[in-house]
């Protein structure tokens, strides 16, 4: 009987040291290689799903009671959460997660940017100062980003940073051989032009050699209109693209029309996790873009 | 673990190292004997040849990586290809630290089938009224923004008004804001107080060209005051916090700055969840206790005056809908607020004598917006109003409701461009006055500059 309270009373004074690091993710992609690095360490809660543009998020309440509650909030950056991110900050009032302090990560501030303007004006649409924000389609780039996070995982808690190089380093291996294979099942795509619903494929382009032909925005974060699908239609008639792409979470009606016009095929991506089924982890994610982008070459 | 250039790059430095010093060696034979000489020489030859060996394999393996095939790869998780270093976040210049400046345009075409008249049984401030006939510049403001250091910021909204040819400059908020942790912030300064929903947000992203009748009769569009306020989010799942303000009490619905210029105080409760991926909610209570010293309706003909204490508690409540949570396409967001309004204290009458008055005001109004397709919203409010009888001795006077109970309908269509740019048309089917009037309302709200982030 004493053992059963003296175990019990041991379960209860051990758990506060168990307790996971919570970590509040602003985009899938994050959420789950946070979970890829962190492993039973970390407790996760995603703030938005991969059918919503992250651009547009709503600075909802349970956002803001998650954050408040955070160790280390994990977010894109470049701008990209600028519509929601500083209202749950500055109402979270949380001392550990605020600009400069180590719990903002920011992923895109890891990597090389591509598409920094040269000319900062609206009226070039949604443009983001610090570049292209979409940095998640590039597995060389999340490998950058997985190194820095476990990096900063450690920093913020060190008892746990042997689980976190144990699981980066699993990870990492397993990344690196993907990225193989698909690097290799994306060889038939180099060389290829494709039109996109919004610039958010920018270092997957340059990752894999495609060429953009063109966007279906009229400008980066405008819807496209009429007038500019006809004058896509009239400038792509004589070189077609070999598809036209849109993620998940883009309103599928212009694609298509466009398709029809030139008769080439639609391809859906996830974009990010849970855009697809299949696509429920990382390596999900890009097993199903790189099979559905071969597979619309065919 | 290093990378392979890295290696690559330090084993040339060694052994380049090596070789210049083989080379300046023979400056420095004399002082040495020849069997060290032949030793040292030995030992360099032999550090030269190990290098030499090291670079090769190297070499050879870094030639194998490069090939896509390379199987050595794995051993390396982290540089599966080379990629440049990460772009520094860019900073322009001095000005990067120079805060955010914010403008906000907007203007309007108003057209009213009966001019706007007094709402009886109510003693609005000076902005009570809706915007002006015909064509006319709403408010500009310019706001400026910016962290202070690491534990402040702070801001600045100035609103420019053209009244009767002068142009006034309104300071509409001057704070600084600090968070302490633990889900606790302060505020200080002048700012829009936290009470009711509306109340905090800036006239410019509201979803109708006016605020809605209690907002516009009970605290004249908004209650913004001087002073401090605090705020706690508690840890909990669903989003709960807790606030509290003491303010100067110098603006409507306090006036004068009684008690000794701590004249009001606000609490409030806010709870807010999602609802499934599509829904999300909040709703929240508020109290503002004001003091009012000789406050002064805003009818520029006759300034009855009133002195006394002014309870108000606010019920409001939101709800939003998107698809998947995506509001990019189609949203719908239903809002309502309820007003209670107790006043104690003396009327006087422009010219007259006070008179005491003791009475309950009550205020609400719903709305409904759609966006239906992207750009393009579609929008729907009723509000309303109802004051009790103020008794014989103040029949007939400003705060005598004549049996009316103030109420308008109003339809709104609104199209943006994009998040910066917006046009609204709005009718509005207006009785909060005795004489019914058909407002038609004409609207562009534009954003330039940096434009902060939204609230809920």
């Amino acid at each position: 009987m004493q053992r059963v309270i003296l175990s019990l009373v041991f379960i209860v004074l051990s758990q506060p040291s168990q307790a996971a690091l919570s970590v509040f993710a602003c985009e899938p992609e994050w959420g789950a290689l946070v979970r890829e690095i962190g492993g039973d360490r970390v407790k996760v809660y995603t703030a938005t799903n991969a059918l919503q543009d992250p651009h547009h998020v709503q600075a909802r309440p349970a956002l803001i009671s998650h954050l408040r509650r955070a160790d280390l909030a994990v977010c894109t950056g470049a701008e990209l959460e600028i519509g929601w991110l500083p209202v749950l900050l500055r109402k979270a009032g949380n001392a550990r997660i605020r600009n400069g302090s180590p719990g903002l990560f920011m992923a895109a501030e890891q990597v090389q940017r591509l598409e920094i303007p040269r000319q900062l004006t609206r009226a070039n649409g949604d443009v983001h100062a610090s570049g292209n924000p979409h940095i998640n389609t590039d597995p060389r780039r999340l490998a950058q980003v997985a190194t820095a996070l476990e990096k900063r995982l450690a920093e913020i808690d060190p008892a746990g940073s042997a689980d976190y190089q144990h699981h980066y380093q699993d990870f990492a291996a397993r990344w690196t051989a993907a990225i193989q294979r698909w690097r290799k099942q994306g060889e038939a795509l180099r060389g290829k032009g494709w039109v996109v619903y919004h610039d958010q494929w920018v270092y997957l382009e340059d990752w894999l050699g495609i060429h953009r032909l063109g966007e279906l925005e009229p400008k980066p974060g405008l819807p496209p209109t009429p007038a500019h699908l006809a004058e896509l239609t009239t400038r792509l008639a004589n070189q077609p693209p070999a598809m036209i792409v849109r993620a998940a979470m883009m309103d599928p009606r212009p694609a298509r029309w466009l398709a029809n016009k030139l008769d080439v095929p639609v391809v859906e991506l996830p974009f990010t996790v849970g855009g697809a089924d299949g696509a429920g982890d990382l390596f999900g994610l890009f097993d199903v873009t790189l099979k559905r982008l071969v597979g619309a070459l065919e | 673990m290093h990378s392979f250039p890295l290696r690559v790059a330090m084993a040339r430095v060694c052994g380049s190292l090596a070789i210049s010093t083989s080379v300046f060696l023979p400056m420095v034979s004399h002082a040495a004997s020849d069997q060290d000489v032949a030793e040292l020489k030995a030992m360099i030859q032999q550090l030269r040849h190990d290098y030499e060996a090291r670079i090769d394999t190297l070499e050879a393996r870094l030639t194998q990586a490069e090939k896509a095939e390379a199987p050595t790869q794995s051993e390396q998780p982290s540089q599966p290809v080379s990629l440049p270093a990460p772009t520094p976040t860019p900073v322009a210049a001095a000005s990067a630290f120079n805060p955010s400046i914010g403008v906000v345009l907007s203007g309007a075409l108003r057209s009213y089938s009966n001019p706007a008249g007094n709402v009886p049984g109510f003693l609005g401030g000076g902005e009570s009224a809706p915007g002006a006939e015909g064509l006319s510049l709403g408010e500009s403001e310019i706001s400026l923004s910016a962290d202070i250091d690491n534990r402040f910021s702070g801001k600045l909204t100035a609103s420019l008004a053209d009244d009767d040819g002068e142009t006034s400059i309104e300071l509409e908020e001057a704070f600084l804001e600090a968070a302490i942790g633990n889900g606790m912030r302060l505020k200080g300064g002048r700012f829009l107080s936290n009470i009711g929903y509306l109340n905090p947000r800036h006239a410019h992203t509201d979803d109708f060209a006016d605020r809605p009748l209690p907002y516009r009769l009970m605290l004249n569009g908004a209650y913004k005051d001087d002073g401090v306020g605090f705020a706690w989010v508690a840890p909990t799942d669903r989003y709960l916090e807790f606030g509290g303000e003491y303010l100067r009490g110098g603006q409507f619905p306090a006036a004068g700055a009684g008690h000794a210029g701590m004249g009001a105080w606000t609490a409030y409760l806010t709870l807010g969840d999602d609802i499934g991926f599509s829904g999300s909610w909040q709703a929240g209570l508020s109290y503002l206790d004001a003091r009012a010293d000789e406050r002064l309706s805003g009818d520029p003909g006759a300034e009855d005056s009133f002195s006394g204490d002014s309870h108000l508690w606010i019920a409001d409540a939101i709800w939003k809908w998107a698809p998947n949570g995506d509001p990019t396409l189609r949203n719908f967001k239903l809002q309502g607020e309820f007003f209670w309004r107790d006043e104690d204290g003396d009327f006087t009458p422009n010219g007259g004598t006070a008179l005491p008055y003791s009475g309950r005001q009550r205020g609400w109004y719903v709305q409904a917006v759609y966006q239906f397709m992207p750009q393009w919203r579609f929008g729907s409010r009723i509000a309303g109003l109802n004051a009790d009888d103020p008794g014989a001795a103040l029949a007939g006077g400003a705060l005598d409701p004549l049996g009316h109970d103030p109420r308008d309908y109003s339809l709104m269509l609104d199209w943006s461009n994009s998040e910066f740019s917006r046009l609204r048309l709005q009718y509005t089917y207006d009785k909060s006055t005795r004489q019914a009037n058909n407002a038609w309302t004409l609207q562009y709200i534009m954003s330039l500059g940096a434009h902060g982030a939204h609230t809920y």
